[in-house]
C-alpha cells in the first residue's frame, strides 16, 4: 500500500488514513499541512480491492470501528475524527 | 470528473428536499458543496450516493444503511445537532446557536454488522395478518405484504425498508 509523504517537522511517524470524499478527512489533512508536521496519508477509498482490504484491517486494528479519518502516531497513539484540539496538543 | 454545474444542481435538489422535509443542509456552503461532490463521486463509483465520510463496500445490500440520507442521520441530529458527515444539521446550527463538529460513529463495525446479518437471517417470522415494514430513514411504518416502492413520508426507496414485526 503506497502512502503519500508530506515533508515537515518530525513529530514521530504520523500516518493518516483518510477518504478522498470526506469533509472531516480533508480538514484533518489541511490541519497537518498547516501545522507543518511531517506525515504520510492514504486515501483508502482509492486503493485497489486487495490493498483496500489490507488498509481496512490496519485501520480496524487501531480503531475497531473502522471509521475515518484515523490518525496513528508512532503505531501507538490513535486519534479518530477531526479532533482539532487533540491533534494540535499531540503534534504541536 | 464532477463539474461545478453538477454540484450546483445536486446541491439545489438536496437543499429543496431537505427544506420540504423539515431538515437543513449545513450552512457552511464550501464544506457542504465538497460533501455533495463526494456524494456524486460515490454515485458514479458505486451507483448510489454512499456517505462520503464512510467507506462503502460497493455491495449495495451491505451499504443500504449508509446511502444518504443514512439510517443514522435522525438519531445523530437529535443527539449531536449534525449527521456524521455534517451534510445535515439541526436548526440550532443554522441559527448559529451551536456548531457542527465531528461526532462519534454510530454505525456498527464490520464485524458487528456481519453478526447482525446472521442473526437477522436466523430470526423466525411472526404470526401477524400482515408483516409490518419500517422505513429505516424516517421511521414510517406500514402493514402490507410488501413495503411501498417509495416511502410516502421521506421518499426513500423500497430497499430502505426493514421488517419491523
Amino acid at each position: 500500500m503506497k502512502l503519500e509523504h508530506v515533508p515537515g517537522t518530525n513529530r514521530g511517524t504520523v500516518v493518516l488514513y483518510a477518504l478522498s470524499t470526506c469533509g472531516w478527512c480533508g480538514k484533518t489533512k489541511d490541519l497537518l499541512k498547516e501545522m507543518g508536521v511531517e506525515h504520510s496519508y492514504v486515501y483508502v477509498d482509492l486503493l485497489p480491492e486487495k490493498e483496500l482490504e489490507e488498509a481496512l484491517r490496519e485501520v480496524e486494528r487501531f480503531n475497531p470501528q473502522g471509521s475515518f479519518p484515523t490518525l496513528v502516531i508512532d503505531n501507538r497513539k490513535v486519534i479518530v475524527g477531526f479532533r482539532e484540539k487533540e491533534i494540535r496538543e499531540t503534534l504541536g | 470528473m464532477i463539474t461545478e454545474a453538477e454540484i450546483d444542481s445536486r446541491y439545489q435538489r438536496l437543499d429543496r428536499e431537505a427544506r420540504q422535509g423539515g431538515y437543513n443542509l449545513n450552512p457552511d456552503i464550501a464544506f457542504t458543496r465538497n460533501l455533495v461532490r463526494g456524494l456524486l463521486v460515490n454515485e458514479q463509483r458505486y451507483g448510489y450516493m454512499a456517505c462520503p465520510c464512510r467507506i462503502a463496500s460497493g455491495k449495495k445490500e451491505e451499504d443500504l444503511d449508509i446511502i444518504c440520507p443514512c439510517d443514522y442521520r435522525d438519531p445523530d441530529l437529535n443527539d449531536y445537532g449534525a449527521c456524521y458527515c455534517a451534510l445535515y444539521v439541526s436548526g440550532d446550527v443554522v441559527a448559529g446557536k451551536s456548531t457542527a463538529g465531528p461526532i462519534p460513529e454510530r454505525r456498527p463495525s464490520r464485524a458487528e454488522r456481519k453478526e447482525a446479518r446472521l442473526k437477522g437471517a436466523r430470526e423466525a417470522l411472526g404470526t401477524l395478518a400482515y408483516p409490518v415494514w419500517r422505513c429505516r430513514v424516517c421511521g414510517y411504518l406500514c402493514a402490507m405484504n410488501n413495503p411501498p416502492l417509495v416511502c410516502p413520508i421521506c421518499k426513500a426507496k423500497q430497499d430502505r425498508f426493514e421488517r419491523f414485526l
